[in-house]
């Protein structure tokens, strides 16, 4: 693999996540992370998605008309979407179930619109689709990330095997339920971008406007 | 001479920028027609596995509900030990009208000819079908081991659909299970914990007297009839109170209930 799709690949995981740095994709990661399971599947989804989506985009690339390529993009992406989906319903009924609404959703994940109109719409195919692949993988990093602290204290296991031992089952640890609700992955996905700015001082953004100071006189 | 011509317009049509309208449109329309034939191939390629799943889904729980199910036994196997039946609620008896494998119970209840509009609605479903499918599960002498009825009504978010299994005398309970709810997790979905379900266990619908005493409620009660409610699952809590009792209530199976205790059903077959 050339270094530039190796580039490709690797940059989304952290030094440029989608969802931590572009905070792109935010909706779907505050509902599916409570259970790492679900938010395993979600993130396989969303990478098959926004690998073949970027590809058959670039494919594409110079057939699209530009008053109607927002459109174009979006009949592709759905398509795909709803491929998945049955896919999902057909070889993975017990997680679909689950997932519900949110695999249809990917449609709306800002990720795959990004990366289709501002990637794919000016590079080949391949390096479209690693691109594509790239980005999922970031979203699915994150998404794992924030996954096993929700579920780890607010339901006191990982994938289902349980660690902390719930006192609902007779064990001692009183799970945080906080946790188990959309609101809770906001704080999570902001400590973690906290975290990842403090490490990689890069991306801190500049300030929009500085206050000024006015000398007295 | 007409080949020409079109030639002329085929040439000029390739010519035409990819902005310009014809071929926007032609681009519109070949890429609609390319997606929605990959879109409907999916669908129906996949649609017999669906099914299935779908149907080994209610089968499973259906053998959850009796306590007959565990890891790894053939689900159809087992399944066929339970023999459907569809009841008339309005009468309260078994009824042959409909083939009991076959009938679809869901889109009974949408059916006019089928279903009745509630005016009295605890369980927020609109309209409830006249035929329901049951599921019997027998001694090996003929006579009725569990019942297993199916309720379905609306929770917090969605609308919460299951069994209940209730012993041979019709009022105490075996065990209750949904099967298709979308209910928050770790709150709602609680009605999944294993744990919450075996309180259902031994409960009685009634009283001697025949009033419908069973509750799922905060506040304790008299333990025969009392369910205690999920922590953090308020409305859930209340949806399957109203569910539950709307089922077994007037409106519901009381009638088939009874008659089924007074032995005015024959269940042979």
């Amino acid at each position: 693999m050339s270094q530039t799709r190796k580039k490709l690949l690797v940059d989304p995981l952290i030094d440029n996540n989608p969802i931590a740095l572009q905070v792109l994709g935010i909706c779907s990661a505050l509902a599916v992370t409570s259970s790492l399971k679900v938010a395993f599947v979600m993130a396989l989804a969303v990478i098959a998605v926004t690998g073949f989506s970027s590809f058959f985009i670039s494919m594409l690339r110079n057939y699209i008309p530009t008053s109607i390529r927002i459109i174009v993009q979006m009949t592709i992406i759905a398509s795909l979407v709803i491929v998945v989906d049955q896919l999902l319903k057909a070889y993975a009924y017990e997680i679909s179930k689950t997932l519900s609404v949110f695999v249809g959703l990917i449609i709306t994940n800002c990720i795959v619109m990004g990366r289709a109109e501002a990637f794919a719409m000016k590079n080949t195919p391949i390096d479209s689709f690693v691109d594509g692949i790239g980005n999922g993988l970031g979203y699915g990093l994150l998404l794992m990330c924030v996954g096993v602290v929700r579920e780890l204290f607010g339901a006191g296991s990982l994938f289902g095997i349980v660690i902390l031992n719930p006192v609902g089952d007779g064990g001692w640890y009183v799970p945080n339920g906080l946790l188990l609700l959309p609101p809770s992955a906001f704080f999570i996905i902001g400590f973690l971008i906290w975290g990842l700015r403090v490490w990689k001082k890069s991306q801190v953004e500049e300030p929009e406007f500085k206050i000024q100071t006015v000398e007295d006189h | 001479m007409p080949s020409e011509k079109k030639d002329n317009i085929f040439s000029k049509f390739k010519k035409l920028p990819i902005d310009s309208i014809p071929k926007t449109i032609l681009v519109a329309i070949t890429l609609c027609l390319f997606c929605s034939m990959i879109v409907s191939l999916a669908a129906v390629k996949l649609k017999s596995i669906q099914q299935e799943n779908q149907i080994r889904d209610k089968q499973k729980n259906v053998l959850q509900v009796a306590g007959l199910y565990s890891e790894g036994i053939n689900i159809e196997e087992t399944f066929a030990s339970f023999e459907p039946r569809i009841v008339d609620i309005e009468s309260g008896l078994f009824t042959d009208k409909f083939n009991p494998r076959t009938f679809n119970d869901r889109k009974a209840a949408s059916d006019p000819l089928l279903s009745i509009a509630l005016k009295d609605d605890p369980a927020s479903i609109g309209r409830r079908s006249n035929y329901v499918t049951v599921y019997l599960l027998k001694n090996n002498d003929g006579t009725i081991d569990k019942l297993i009825l199916p309720i379905h009504g609306y929770g917090l978010w969605s609308t919460l659909y299951g069994f209940v299994a209730l012993e041979e005398d019709t009022n105490k309970i075996f065990g209750l299970q949904f099967y298709q709810h979308a209910e928050t997790p770790g709150l709602g979905a609680e009605v999944d914990n294993p744990k919450w379900k075996a309180q259902w266990k031994g409960k009685k619908l009634r009283n001697k007297d025949g009033d419908l005493l069973i509750q799922v409620a905060k506040t304790p009660g008299p333990s025969e009839y009392h369910i205690d409610a999920i922590a953090g699952a308020t409305l859930t809590s209340n949806g399957v109170n109203n569910l539950v009792r709307f089922w077994v209530g007037e409106a519901g199976f009381k009638k088939f209930l009874t008659n089924f205790k007074d032995g005015k059903i024959n269940v042979s077959n």
